[in-house]
């Protein structure tokens, strides 16, 4: 039996194909996502830099991909003292600073 | 027109270095005007490899820095006229590497050579960014073993977007080499085929050289394998890629050293 093993070693190629192809795919979906919200982050970051000075990490893009619709979601931070044209409301709500997070967006887009 | 390859992989120990010198021993053989850029600063050893180490004066920072002028640094080979070396600096840092002064150096080789050919450290860090930069044509050494093909898939997406043709909105042209293949290992399934590995990184391959001794030998002599041993099977692999890259369409073969029965009884290698 042992000398039978010997002669039939098992291949392994195939299952390092298997998981290079696995791995990959996904890697591959990851360091393209990333790239598309870094770009959407700088010009994110450009249009509102125009009206508010916000700082570089004051600013979260966030992509979650659906089977039939996939979300983005942009999480702004803008310092309260800047946005005089927005006053605070009389009653802010407990722990929900008014003005200063902003949430500015939350866009729906289609896959 | 002058071409600036890279040798890149990602991945470590996978044959950069011992393929720069032989595909640029090659394509000086040929006649072209050849000059390999060691990029890997602080661990350079395309000087070891090459046979120069104890020729060595001024490196490519001082190049790049403006304290030797290219001539003194570039070193010629004593064994084919048109095959030059410009060592990288084995004590500096590689932070000592400007943007500009590498786009100044490889814009003066270029109107000096046919093929500027830079020896790419492992990694994706500095050296190796700077060393693809200025890129036309990108080798990607990949052996068929995992970590080594994951890395090289890795190394093909940032060709695609951190160098100056991807910024330009052109494309970098990549070739793949697969290095230390041993065809009865991979017909046994215990490796990955050639096949397998074109699948998964889907780029055009250039050439595949076999797992050789010979290697081993030549880096030990300080010479490239296409110089130290022309008729042996990863020598004559590494003249056909060198032919592609000059854009002859040969046939994909996998060169073989083992003899037949009569070479193994009566062969004695001539050393």
């Amino acid at each position: 039996m042992k000398l039978f093993d010997y002669f039939k070693r098992p291949r392994t190629a195939p299952v390092a194909r298997e998981r290079l192809q696995i791995l990959l795919a996904h890697e591959r979906a990851v360091s393209g996502k990333s790239d598309l919200i870094a770009i959407l982050q700088d010009e994110i970051m450009a249009v509102i830099a125009k009206h508010f000075p916000v700082e570089q990490d004051g600013i979260k893009v966030k992509m979650e991909r659906g089977e039939v619709i996939s979300t983005l979601e942009v999480e702004i931070d803008i310092p309260t003292p800047m946005c005089p044209k927005f006053p605070l409301p009389e009653k802010p709500a407990p722990g929900e600073p008014a003005c200063a997070e902003g949430v500015a967006e939350a866009a729906e887009a289609e896959t | 027109m002058a071409k600036v390859l890279v040798v890149t992989s990602g991945k470590g120990g996978v044959g950069k270095t011992t393929s720069t010198a032989a595909l640029g021993a090659a394509l000086a053989t040929a006649g072209k005007k050849v000059v390999l850029v060691d990029f890997d600063v602080g661990l350079r050893n395309l000087d070891l490899v090459m046979g120069a180490e104890r020729r060595v004066v001024y490196d490519l920072i001082n190049v790049v820095q403006g304290d030797a002028k290219l001539a003194q640094a570039l070193i010629r080979d004593k064994r084919v006229p048109e095959l030059h070396l410009l060592p990288a600096s084995q004590t500096r840092d590689k932070d000592a590497l400007t943007e500009d002064g590498v786009s100044r150096v490889i814009a003066e080789l270029r109107e000096k050579f046919d093929w500027v050919i830079c020896d790419s450290p492992a990694g994706i860090e500095r050296g190796a960014t700077l060393a693809k930069r200025h890129a036309d044509v990108a080798l990607i050494v990949t052996n068929p073993e995992v970590s080594s093909v994951r890395d090289s898939d890795r190394m093909i997406g940032l060709l695609d977007s951190k160098t100056e043709k991807a910024e330009k909105g052109e494309r970098v042209e990549k070739h793949l080499l697969i290095t230390r293949f041993d065809a009865a290992r991979a017909g046994r399934g215990e490796m990955l085929n050639v096949e397998d590995v074109l699948e998964i990184l889907s780029i055009p391959l250039l050439g595949i050289i076999p797992e050789s001794f010979e290697v081993l030998r030549a880096s030990n002599l300080g010479s490239p394998v296409t110089l130290n041993n022309p008729l042996s099977a990863p020598a004559r692999a590494y003249f056909d890629a060198a032919k592609r890259l000059n854009g002859e369409a040969l046939d994909m073969t996998i060169p073989s050293d083992r003899k037949g029965l009569f070479g193994m009884l009566f062969g004695r290698r001539a050393a």
